[in-house]
């Protein structure tokens, strides 16, 4: 856009002062935005936290050393490992599909990524009971060839792909929908290929977008409760997740252990700062690299 | 044109076809990650919420007892969870060896719907393959300050009792049973039992899902002024969240609730494991097993052990399902099914209101 | 030619990307959700049409549609302004706070329902200062909608943030430059541009907040006809093995959000279409 060139050419120095509020609005921002999060997301937080070394650091450590804590903290492990990045490849593939053609039929097509979000994960269970189950269409032959899925890793696999198939997606669609193509479409004119275009353009472009993506993804697949407990079977120290586990020990009225496990979760958030702070430094460096030739 | 739109489609084609055989190749290889029996004897026990505490206890007696009697190693899995959604894991192919639900209904499903269990499963073990009881008692605060001596005074208008959700916990469904059975026992009909249940409900602020929910309302919210609850819940509650708290009243007539026990036959047969599970159940009978039950404050079904611990089981009259209610299907489709005494009690609250 | 069902693009990988999302699709969300339908279909019509207006049922959406409605324009309000102070401005413990955001995901729901009703019940933290001024908030459709709020939580932040980001700031500059006051230029230069952001936020906070089940039922108290939520009813016709009744209510559930998010998405659509056609 030759506005946008001519603007750059200008020189900035004035730019902070006109394109921020008055210090006061700002302020007055800052403390709506954290008055909403305290009320909605600090002080459940912190009523976590607060149970959970109710007896101490040595109790909240004791709570991590049990068996069956470790075999649930192993198996969510093992479980989003393998959702997130399946989801992360389909993410990336339909925000292409949407964001850099248009066809028909796209607004159902976003729409359908959502359905996940809209089933209530007790139904989500469901349905792999009905598909999977000993009652179910394909559980008797799964039985006689003693097949598992339901009610073992496969299950819960599937019930996590279900529950967070939308979440790169959503997030990346409209992120590329706003960043348009001509970048892509310079580069494939200019004679690179589509994998080089995506790696080198499309890619540093929407770092940000799928960080958060992957990380929400993330998240939900190792928080997800109700639909992991219906296909779960619940066995101790085998088919029992870290939310499932947090579910048992809280019915044995053992609180402190129960928020200390699900405050292991709270982890993601350093999780979130480190990845962030690895990709913020690779793009300083990338973007110094590429400075002199922006200055042309 | 038209040979860059047919090479764009068989290219279309070709991917689809390489993304299809790595998703199936992962969908095969995800069972390898399956359940792998480790142990060559291994037995799981699928039961209810609340009976882990006895369980944990029982199980490492009976891998004991196993050991010293034939000389095998054997591993007991536990599963819990709520009655009635354990037994549709059980249903969905869960491979549970036995089941030990707290609920008549649980087990029957199995054997009418999924042709698991043996329909004579009531017949298989002693007492009705009950081996030990229970029954709903009233928890109330320290000195009870609202005088809560019976059924009676939990109807009063004031009083504000907390039980869990009839429609989505066994516990909630004796207790509502506990609350109707109470009336008829004691001679009354069924028009006053539903004026009873209509007072009684009336005085329910909150219906968690779950017994233990409902505890943690009583105890840790302070919600409420009496707490329905099983009698072999109530040490624990006074274990974990403080003895000085709270007083037990027993009424003067209540439900006796029972925790059925059964061998999956579908499952024992095709793991070979009968001999087992039969066993394991059998166990529960045996001194060792009732004494462990007692311990746990279950009321033990053999008179023996029943005798022993007489002290510790206030004798009040208990009527069970089976007798006063016509079993539990009757009671279930009369009560909790949509549309029965449950859901007609609140529509009538509701109609009073406008 | 015919009837062109995509535009020429230069750009590649169209079959590729498409045909993958549409197989994994298929596999994963449509044909297990095709399991609900069939389930479903056992049902008579008439079987169905009762199962699905019974006044509990009624009741049941007016809670969950409007508590999921209300909860997801809070959070497009105030998650926006999060993503805007968190992207704009600079103060201490931003990182920290930005990082915080995602937790509402991790914490296991049950956790985050039992946490907030010990905050918000007559005794919590909160709760003991809100019950002397009228409000009770735990085991009410209020503590509903306050767990609904805090799930929903970091959508519309997540969404808006990238975007945020990466709005250059030339425009903004631009409009200054022209004349235009900051109002104006975040008018209309930032929020056209954010729109489809925060409407993608709220359609998703939105339908989850309608399927949520683990951390509502701790605290709305699930008395009938007041505060039972969908998802709930649908537990208790699983407790009487009426799978076709429990799928009945899912189908209910997922067509009635299935309908409004497509409209909100056309309607994003129609928006961002009618301003590139300015």
């Amino acid at each position: 856009m030759p506005a946008d060139i001519a603007l750059r050419a200008k020189g900035t120095t004035w730019k902070v002062s006109l394109t921020t509020e008055h210090p006061l609005v700002r302020w007055g921002f800052i403390a709506l935005a954290l008055g909403y999060l305290t009320l909605f997301l600090f002080i459940p937080l912190v009523a976590v936290f607060a149970e959970a070394l109710k007896n101490g650091l040595s109790g909240y450590v004791v709570s991590f050393m049990d068996e069956d804590a470790l075999a649930a903290i192993r198996l969510t492990l093992l479980a989003a490992s393998l959702a997130v990045p399946l989801n992360t490849a389909f993410g990336i593939a339909i925000a292409w599909a949407v964001s850099k053609f248009e066809f028909v039929g796209k607004q159902v097509l976003i729409t359908i990524i959502d359905i996940p979000l809209a089933v209530s994960p007790v139904i989500a269970g469901l349905i792999y009971v009905l598909l999977f189950g000993l009652q179910g269409w394909l559980g008797p032959w799964l039985s006689e060839h003693d097949i598992k899925i339901i009610f073992a890793l496969p299950g819960i696999v599937l019930a996590t792909l279900f529950v967070t198939v939308p979440f790169v997606a959503r997030e990346l669609i409209p992120f590329m929908q706003s960043q348009g193509r001509e970048e892509e479409e310079a580069a494939i004119t200019l004679g690179a290929s589509g994998w080089q275009t995506f790696i080198r353009v499309t890619l540093p472009n929407i770092k940000w977008s799928l960080l958060y993506g992957v990380i929400l993804c993330n998240a939900r697949a190792m928080g997800e409760f109700g639909a992991v407990s219906v296909v779960s079977g619940h066995i101790r120290g085998l088919t029992n997740t870290m939310p499932l586990h947090v579910e048992i020990l809280y019915n044995e009225y053992n609180a402190v252990a129960a928020f200390a496990v699900a405050s292991l979760l709270t982890l993601l958030a350093i999780v979130t700062l480190a990845a962030k702070s690895i990709v913020e430094h690779k793009y300083v460096s990338v973007e110094a690299a590429e400075e002199p030739l922006k200055t042309h | 044109m038209n040979s860059l739109k047919r090479r764009r489609l068989s290219r279309m084609w070709r991917t689809n076809v390489v993304f299809f055989a790595t998703t199936m190749g992962i969908g095969l290889l995800l069972p390898a990650f399956g359940l792998a029996e480790t142990e060559d004897k291994e037995i799981l026990n699928v039961s209810y919420d609340v009976s882990r505490e006895f369980y944990k206890d029982y199980n490492a007696a009976f891998v004991k007892y196993w050991r010293e009697k034939t000389g095998q190693r054997v591993v007991v899995k536990q599963s819990h969870g709520g009655s009635s959604a354990q037994a549709r894991a059980v249903l969905g192919g869960l491979e549970a060896d036995v089941v030990t639900m707290n609920q008549e209904s649980d087990i029957a499903v199995l054997s009418e719907k999924g042709k698991l269990v043996r329909e004579d499963w009531r017949l298989r073990f002693p007492h009705r393959s009950v081996p030990s009881t229970s029954t709903i008692v009233f928890l109330v605060r320290k000195g009870n300050p609202k005088h809560i001596r019976d059924w009676d005074d939990l109807a009063k208008p004031g009083i504000a009792i907390v039980m869990p959700n009839p429609k989505t916990s066994g516990n909630g469904r004796y207790s509502f049973l506990a609350a109707w059975g109470q009336v008829l026992k004691r001679g009354g009909t069924d028009r006053e039992a539903r004026d009873f249940i209509r007072r009684f409900v009336q005085n329910v602020p909150v219906f968690d899902t779950g017994g233990r929910g409902a505890t943690t309302t009583f105890a840790q919210r302070e919600i409420g002024d009496a707490l329905l609850t099983f009698e072999n819940e109530v040490s624990l509650i006074q274990k974990e969240l403080g003895a000085d708290r709270f007083d037990v009243v027993y009424p003067s007539v209540s439900v006796l609730t029972e925790t059925p026990v059964a061998v999956v036959d579908a499952v024992v047969d095709k793991r070979g494991t009968r001999t087992i599970a039969e066993a394991y159940l059998e166990y529960l009978y045996s001194d060792e097993g009732q004494e462990l039950a007692a311990k746990h404050h279950y009321r033990p079904s053999l008179a023996r052990i029943a005798d022993k611990y007489a002290a510790r089981f206030p004798a009040s009259t208990l009527w069970s399902v089976d007798d006063l209610l016509g079993g539990w299907k009757q009671a279930i489709n009369t009560h909790f099914a949509d549309g029965g005494t449950f859901d007609q009690v609140y529509d009538e609250i509701a109609r009073q209101r406008k | 030619m015919s009837f062109a069902l995509k535009q020429p693009s230069v750009l590649p990988g169209f079959g590729l990307t498409l045909g993958f999302s549409l197989f994994y699709l298929s596999l994963i969300v449509l044909i297990p959700l095709s399991g609900m339908f069939i389930k479903t279909s056992t049902l008579t019509w008439a079987q169905f049409w009762e199962t699905v207006t019974q006044p509990r049922a009624i009741a049941s959406y007016q809670l969950t549609f409007g508590a999921s409605l209300i909860g997801a324009l809070i959070n497009g309000l105030f998650g926006s302004l999060v993503a805007w102070v968190l992207v704009r401005y600079r103060f201490p413990g931003r990182s920290f706070v930005d990082a915080l955001v995602d937790l509402p995901f991790a914490l296991p729901t049950a956790v985050a329902g039992i946490a907030l009703t010990a905050i918000y019940s007559s005794n919590g933290w909160l709760g003991r200062h809100l019950e002397p001024l009228g409000i009770k908030v735990a085991f009410t459709p209020l503590g509903v909608l306050v767990a609904l709020t805090f799930i929903g939580l970091p959508f519309v932040v997540r969404t808006v943030q990238p975007v945020l980001q990466a709005l250059d700031k030339e425009a903004e500059e631009a409009a200054i430059t022209l004349g235009a006051n900051r109002w104006q230029t975040v008018r209309a230069v930032i929020l056209p541009e954010l729109w489809p952001a925060i409407f993608t936020g709220m359609a998703m906070a939105f339908a989850r907040a309608v399927g949520e089940y683990g951390s509502v039922i701790f605290i709305a108290g699930n008395m009938p006809l007041k505060s039972e939520i969908t998802p709930l009813l649908i537990m208790t016709k699983l407790e009487q093995y009426d799978y076709a009744g429990a799928t009945a209510l899912g189908v209910v559930m997922l067509v009635v959000s299935f309908v409004l998010s497509l409209l909100i998405n056309l309607l994003q659509w129609w928006s961002s279409d009618r301003r590139e056609t300015h």
